[in-house]
């Protein structure tokens, strides 16, 4: 079966892909799928749905405080993969389920991906699974059931844990655009040209989404120069906590991306 | 054989590992690769091993204490960590780690405190090595700790207030763990506690088994044998317990015993008692017994002791736990408040809340008559006095 991942991309022709991220459960439990429909309408290409976590470590304090709020909704897995069922076939846009390894554990990883596959889920970034273990005890998981995995890579990566990171990844690799937390200001320096350059100069296979401080069309356009694509929580949450329609805002933020005023 | 350290993956047994984010990657994996050679040189151990003895004051005494000897019925060894400098064995592990970072050529030093004493440790090594200091803690715990914050920042140290999660010591190790994500090249994260991502389980260990080292000797002179029958010492993160353990690890026939913090009871949902009440998780970038709900969500731990309120523990605990080569029980918050009194006013030391939840088991635990034990006094109670003062009013 062809990706979802790959139809997205040709449809796209060389146009930089937009992945919206944002938190399940946040701001209020029942919007996930109202804000899957809204960004996809808007001209999203990927989507990156949160999942809360009471600990979230490579999360800088906008998106700890969406995650504490989604848990006091009352978002939980379970909850999650029930509002995920109504997501296919309506949508055909590639979704992502971005959380931690914890209570993918609690939840039981094969029922867990179970639940991906049932729900349509693309693939999942889980930032603290160690690559090791993932190759020896999930890899083959995860192909069972059809579910991709995403690492991430960032300036310090080693040539050759970049080469294991490209072997390992399905639909793309998530490039972390300086050593931060998430919601930090994107800085292009001469260490990050040099940085960029050299994910472009390794002939990775998997193509290259780039993340962490991107919040507006100028950044959105100036990062994504060498990659594939661009990843926006942060900026993403913001917006929607301007309005009280965040719908719309939602809807109005991809298109201030786009550069699309409709 | 119960080897003290972890096998090449960072693992004892089931638990243990690096369960970090890639963008921690090259830090974790420099100290991985690094951090043996370093403090395994010869001019790394002499340069410890003399700053402990003239500038922390070690050995620390194995003080035998007649008075609770008798009333137990034992022969009870206080292994004196609160007379170090800075009241705590903690400093045994700041100082390790500081030299290591010098080696590493770190300019830069994080940590994480619950009670402020991991914290006063580390920024009396970092002013004694010359690098500046970053502490982060919990905001309710800069509250109920206010003593320690003033020293911490006489010694020149920055103290940053936690103020995500519940505020309080997971919450400043989470901190201190994003700090080290957004420094990967100029920082060295100096973790307080026997817990976290490979190596510092392992490393921290090695640094207070100082303790343990000394205990032999010690005993040696005292009993006339290396051995006692018994060491208990009291665990949040372990890391005086693992001191404590270490050269005994082997000694099958050596009991060892760790006191949890159960904080209003076990059960209550009010306690600290990560072994009795934990569940098999990830915390903090190691695979350990944890406080969690059934979604995997780390659960706030409670203990009037600030020391002992953490949610996870050591994951070699819960390994020494799970094979039984270790014994884990759990005293209340009223039953530590007792025992603290009952010490200073036998033996004229004040413990640390925290020691006092190692003694309090001296009264519950069932020994033999005239058994060796001995028990490691982690710190002194100074910064407890309030506490201890609102208790006997």
């Amino acid at each position: 079966m062809t990706r979802r991942f790959h139809i997205q991309q040709e449809k796209q022709g060389g146009q930089k892909l937009l992945t919206i991220f944002f938190t399940a459960g946040y701001p209020s439990l029942y919007d996930t799928l109202a804000l899957v429909r809204a960004v996809e309408e808007a001209g999203a290409d990927l989507i990156e749905i949160g999942m809360p976590y009471s600990d979230p470590l490579a999360d800088g304090p906008l998106i700890q405080q969406t995650s504490a709020a989604a848990l006091q909704n009352g978002m939980t897995l379970s909850l999650l993969f029930e509002q995920l069922e109504e997501l296919r076939p309506k949508s055909e846009i590639p979704v992502y389920l971005m959380g931690y390894f914890n209570p993918m554990l609690q939840f039981g990883v094969e029922k867990f991906l179970a639940e991906c596959q049932r729900v349509g889920i693309d693939g999942l970034i889980v930032p603290d699974i160690p690559l090791d273990e993932y190759e020896e005890k999930y890899e083959e998981l995860f192909k069972k059931y059809d579910v991709g995995i995403t690492f991430l890579v960032l300036p310090q990566t080693p040539p050759e844990r970049l080469k294991l990171i490209d072997r390992l990844c399905t639909d793309f690799i998530y490039a972390v655009s300086n050593p931060s937390t998430t919601g930090g200001k994107l800085s292009i320096g001469d260490a990050q040209r040099a940085y960029y350059h050299r994910i472009e100069q390794a002939g990775l296979d998997t193509p290259v989404q780039i993340g962490f401080g991107i919040s507006d069309k100028e950044s959105f356009e100036s990062a994504t120069e060498h990659f594939a694509g661009g990843i926006i929580g942060s900026a993403f949450i913001r917006a929607l906590q301007q309005e009280e329609d965040y719908v719309a805002a939602a809807r109005r933020f991809v298109c201030s991306i786009r550069g699309d005023e409709k | 054989m119960t080897s003290p350290d972890a096998d090449s993956k960072g693992f004892f047994g089931d638990f243990g590992g690096a369960y970090v984010p890639e963008l921690l990657y090259a830090n974790i994996h420099e100290l991985q690769t690094r951090y043996r050679s370093i403090v395994e040189d010869e001019s790394f151990v002499t340069e410890w091993k003399s700053l402990l003895r003239d500038y922390v004051g070690r050995p620390s005494p194995l003080y035998f204490s007649q008075k609770i000897s008798k009333e137990i019925g034992i022969k009870l060894y206080l292994k004196r960590e609160d007379l170090n400098h800075t009241g705590s064995h903690k400093i045994n592990n700041a100082l390790g780690q500081a030299l290591l970072a010098k080696r590493l050529g770190k300019t830069r030093i994080i940590a994480e405190t619950g009670a402020g004493q991991h914290g006063v440790a580390t920024a009396t090594a970092c002013a004694l090595v010359d690098l500046p200091c970053i502490v982060y803690m919990g905001e309710i715990d800069m509250g109920r700790q206010a003593p320690n914050v003033k020293r911490m920042k006489y010694l020149g140290a920055d103290v940053v207030p936690a103020t995500s999660g519940s505020k309080v010591l997971k919450d400043a190790a989470n901190e201190a763990i994003r700090d080290w994500i957004a420094h990967p090249e100029d920082t060295h994260y100096l973790l307080g506690s026997a817990v976290g991502p490979h190596p510092f389980p392992e490393m921290v260990a090695y640094f207070q088994s100082i303790i343990s080292e000394e205990i032999r000797l010690q005993l040696k002179e005292h009993e006339g044998r290396e051995y006692p029958d018994t060491a208990i010492a009291c665990i949040g993160g372990g890391s005086n317990a693992i001191g404590t353990f270490y050269h005994f690890l082997d000694e099958e026939n050596v009991k060892l015993i760790g006191v949890e913090a159960a904080g209003e009871g076990v059960g209550t949902g009010k306690t600290a008692a990560t072994i009795a009440s934990g569940t098999e998780g990830i915390l903090h970038g190691s695979r350990t017994l944890l406080l969690q709900t059934e979604d995997g969500q780390v659960q706030e731990a409670y203990s009037l002791s600030a020391g002992l309120d953490y949610p996870g523990v050591g994951p070699q605990h819960a390994h020494l736990a799970t094979t039984k080569r270790a014994l884990y029980v759990s005293v209340t918050d009223s039953e530590a408040l007792e025992a603290a009194q009952w010490l200073s006013q036998k033996e004229g030391i004040i413990p640390a809340l925290e020691s006092a939840h190692a003694l309090a088991y001296l009264k519950k635990g069932e020994f033999q008559e005239g058994e060796v034990v001995v028990l490691c006094l982690s710190g002194r109670g100074d910064k407890d006095m309030a506490t201890y003062l609102e208790e006997v009013s």
